[in-house]
C-alpha cells in the first residue's frame, strides 16, 4: 500500500506514460468514451424516468377510473343493452369487499363527458366551466394544488351541502381582475350563488382535466342537478403494494354482481387503469436504464481492454528498459506493480474525464429541455452509480493490467538486456 | 570477495545441450581489477552473467562477500544485484526518457533511498565522472563516452561490492575507450573491486590481472603490470 502513496512511484509512472503522449492520449480517449456513454445514457434514461414521474405526479400511480356502460349480454332476465348507473352505495360495498382499495372517490361531472358546461357569472363577466361534484377524499388520489388562502371541499361542505366552489386558475383570470382576491367572493354557477373557497393550480398531466374545472361538494351537486344517489364514475386508488390489474378485475366483478350483470360481460363496466399504464411506462424507463447500464459497461469494458492492449505493446517496447530496471535491482513485484498502477491510473484519469464530460452533456440536455413539453426532468445519476462505475474501472484496470504486468515480469532481465 | 568453485553451466538448444562453462574455479579479492578475456563462445559473458546473478549456475558454488549465492529466485536476485553489484554494459543501457541524474539515481530508488538523498548522491557521482554540468541532459544529448560515464556513475551510485563491466569500451573509439578506462582505473585505485569482460588486449593490459577463458575453462590466470590509461588521454 505504501507503494501506491509514494511520490517516487508516481514519478516513475508519470515518466513512463509521459514518454509517449500521443499514445497515452488515444488510450485515455478509449475509456473516456466508454464512461461518457455510460453517464450520458444512464443520466438521460433517468431524466426520462423523472420526466414521466413528474407527468404523473398529481395522480396516484396505482389508481384507476371505473364507470358504467351498457350490458352486452343478457343476465337473470335482463335484456342486452341495459344502461347501468353506478350508485353511491357501491362505494361502501367495494371498500368492504376489496381489501386492496385504499381510497375510493365517487365523482359526478357536468360538461366533461356529456352535458353542457355550467355558466359562470360574476357581475358583467361570464364564462363556461365544467362542474365536478366531489368528496374531499378525491385529493388523496389526485393531488389538487390550491393557491394560498384557499382550500378544497371539506367534510362539512358535504354534510351541510354548502354552496362553495373551487375554481380553476383560468376561470379566475376570466372573471376577476388581476389584483382581486377571489377567496370569499360569490359567483353564480348555473344561476345559483356559490362562495369561492379556493383556486386550484392546473398541472398538465394528460387526462381530461382542465384549468377551468370547478369543484363543488357532492351533496350540493346532487341538489343542484337533481342526480340523486347517482355516481358518474369512481376514482379508485389501490394500496402501493397491491396488484392494480387484479384490483381492477375485482372492482369490475363486484360492480357486476351489484348491478346484476353477467360476470362474462366485458363491456358493461368501463375502466381506465392508470396504474397499469404507469407500470408500462416506468417499465419502459427501467428497461432504458438497464439498457444504458449494459451498453455503458460494455463500452467501458472495451475501453479498458484497449488500455490493456496498449500496455501490452508498451511493455514489449519497454522490454529493454524493464530489463535495465531489473538489473539495477527492481524486484519482479516492483515491476508488476508499476505496470498495474499505470493501467489503473490511466483508467481512473480517463474515467474521471469521461464523468465530467458526461455531466456537462447531461447539464446541456437539461438546459435544452427545460421549457419544453418533453417528459424529461433532472437527468442525474446517483453518486453511488458514478462511484460504482469508477470502482468497476479500477477493478477492470487492475485485472487488465495484470496481463501486461505478467508479461513484463516473465521476461528475464538477461534476455531483455540482450535485445537490441 | 568472489569465490567460485567448480562452476558448470550448459544451455539446452532443442535436443542438444551446449556445455558452456566446464568447471571454473576462480577467486577475486577485494580491490582487484580483473579482465576476463576470451574469443566469442569462450563463455566469458556467461561467466559474467552468472557472477552478476542475471543467470543461474547449474553446478558448483558461488560466494559473494561471504554470502553463498544459492536458491536464487527473481526477487532475491534483484535484491542481491541491487545491494552487491553495479553493472556497466557495452550499449550503456541508460533509460532514454530519464535525465543523466535520474538514470544515476535509479538504483538508489530501488534501494529505497529518499528523493533528496538520491539527487545529492546522483550529483556527487556525476561529478566524480566529470559530468556534473550534464546532469539534466537526456542520454540522447550525450556522446558515447559521456553515456558510458553516466552508466559508470550509475553503477557506482549503489555503492556496490563489485563492479561488473561487459565490454565497457566495445562501442567506443580508442581515445574515448582510454578515457573510460582511466576512469575505471581511478575507481579501482579508490579500492573498488572491478571485473571487466573484454576481447581487446590493450584494454586487458590496463587491468591488474587477466583471466583467459577458452572453450569453457580457464586456460590462463596471470597478474600483469598495469598500463595506466592516463598516459594515452
Amino acid at each position: 500500500m505504501k507503494f501506491i502513496f509514494s511520490s517516487n512511484t508516481w514519478q516513475e509512472i508519470f515518466g513512463s506514460i509521459g514518454k509517449n503522449k500521443t499514445r497515452t492520449a488515444i488510450t485515455v480517449i478509449g475509456v473516456l468514451w466508454g464512461i461518457f456513454i455510460y453517464i450520458a445514457l444512464a443520466g438521460a434514461a433517468k431524466g426520462l424516468d423523472n420526466g414521466f414521474e413528474r407527468a404523473f405526479e398529481s395522480t396516484a400511480m396505482n389508481s384507476m377510473f371505473v364507470w358504467a356502460q351498457s350490458t352486452s349480454m343478457p343476465y337473470e332476465g335482463y335484456k342486452t343493452g341495459r344502461s347501468l348507473q353506478l350508485k353511491l352505495s357501491d362505494v361502501n360495498t367495494l371498500k368492504n369487499r376489496i381489501p386492496e382499495i385504499q381510497y375510493i372517490a365517487p365523482r359526478n361531472a357536468k360538461g366533461v363527458f356529456g352535458g353542457s358546461q355550467a355558466a359562470v357569472v360574476r357581475g358583467q363577466k361570464t364564462g363556461n366551466a365544467p362542474v365536478y361534484g366531489d368528496f374531499p377524499i378525491y385529493t388523496k388520489i389526485a393531488t389538487k394544488k390550491i393557491y394560498d388562502g384557499g382550500r378544497f371541499i371539506n367534510d362539512e361542505d358535504i354534510e351541510q351541502a354548502r354552496k362553495v366552489v373551487v375554481i380553476g386558475e383560468r376561470t379566475q383570470k376570466e372573471i376577476f381582475e388581476e389584483d382581486e382576491n377571489p377567496i370569499g367572493e360569490f359567483i353564480r354557477v348555473d344561476n345559483i350563488y356559490f362562495q369561492i373557497v379556493g383556486v386550484h393550480k392546473f398541472v398538465p398531466g394528460g387526462g381530461f382535466e382542465s384549468d377551468t374545472d370547478m369543484y363543488i361538494p357532492y351533496s350540493t351537486y346532487k341538489k343542484l342537478y337533481n342526480t340523486g344517489e347517482n355516481v358518474d364514475w369512481l376514482t379508485i386508488a389501490a394500496y402501493d403494494d397491491a396488484d392494480v390489474i387484479q384490483a381492477e378485475k375485482d372492482v369490475k366483478a363486484v360492480l357486476k354482481s351489484i348491478h346484476n350483470v353477467n360476470p362474462e360481460d366485458e363491456r358493461a363496466i368501463g375502466a381506465f387503469n392508470l396504474g397499469e399504464i404507469f407500470n408500462r411506462i416506468t417499465g419502459f424507463a427501467k428497461g432504458l436504464t438497464f439498457l444504458s447500464l449494459i451498453v455503458g459497461i460494455a463500452t467501458i469494458l472495451a475501453g479498458v481492454i484497449s488500455i490493456g492492449n496498449i500496455l501490452l505493446i508498451s511493455v514489449k517496447e519497454r522490454t529493454k528498459e524493464l530489463g535495465i530496471r531489473r538489473a539495477l535491482g527492481a524486484t519482479p513485484k516492483e515491476v508488476r506493480n508499476l505496470i498495474i498502477l499505470e493501467s489503473v491510473f490511466l483508467t481512473v484519469i480517463s474515467g474521471i474525464m469521461g464523468i465530467v464530460l458526461g455531466a456537462l452533456v447531461l447539464y446541456g440536455i437539461d438546459a435544452a429541455t427545460q421549457d419544453t413539453d418533453m417528459p424529461y426532468t433532472n437527468p442525474t445519476l446517483p453518486i453511488s452509480y458514478v462511484l460504482g462505475a469508477l470502482g468497476i474501472m479500477v477493478f477492470l484496470g487492475t485485472l487488465i493490467g495484470l496481463i501486461p504486468a505478467q508479461r513484463a515480469v516473465s521476461i528475464k532481465p538477461i534476455d531483455a538486456l540482450r535485445e537490441e | 570477495m568472489i569465490e567460485i568453485k567448480d562452476l558448470h553451466k550448459s544451455y539446452k538448444m532443442g535436443n542438444n545441450s551446449l556445455h558452456v562453462l566446464k568447471g571454473i574455479n576462480f577467486n577475486v579479492k577485494e580491490g582487484e581489477l580483473v579482465a576476463i578475456m576470451g574469443s566469442s563462445g569462450s563463455g566469458k559473458s556467461t561467466l559474467l552473467n552468472i557472477l552478476g546473478m542475471l543467470d543461474v549456475l547449474d553446478e558448483g558454488s558461488y560466494t559473494l562477500d561471504g554470502v553463498p549465492i544459492v536458491d536464487l529466485n527473481e526477487t532475491k536476485a534483484a535484491k542481491y544485484r541491487n545491494k552487491f553489484l553495479g553493472f556497466i554494459f557495452q550499449s550503456f543501457n541508460l533509460i532514454n526518457y530519464k535525465s543523466a541524474a535520474e538514470n544515476v539515481a535509479l538504483p538508489l530508488y530501488y534501494q529505497g533511498v529518499g528523493r533528496k538523498e538520491r539527487q545529492e548522491k546522483a550529483l556527487k557521482y556525476l561529478e566524480q565522472v566529470g559530468l556534473k554540468q550534464w546532469a539534466g541532459h537526456l542520454p540522447s544529448e550525450l556522446s558515447g563516452g559521456q553515456k558510458q560515464r553516466v552508466a559508470i556513475a550509475r553503477a557506482l551510485a549503489a555503492e556496490p561490492k563489485v563492479l561488473m563491466a561487459d565490454e565497457p569500451t566495445g562501442a567506443l573509439d580508442s581515445k574515448t575507450s582510454y578515457e573510460v578506462m582511466d576512469l575505471i582505473q581511478k575507481i579501482n585505485d579508490a579500492g573498488n573491486t572491478i571485473l571487466i569482460v573484454t576481447h581487446e588486449p590493450d584494454i586487458a593490459d590496463m587491468c591488474k590481472r587477466i583471466v583467459h577463458l577458452k572453450d569453457g575453462v580457464i586456460v590462463e590466470d596471470k597478474i600483469v603490470d598495469q598500463v595506466r590509461a592516463s598516459q594515452y588521454v
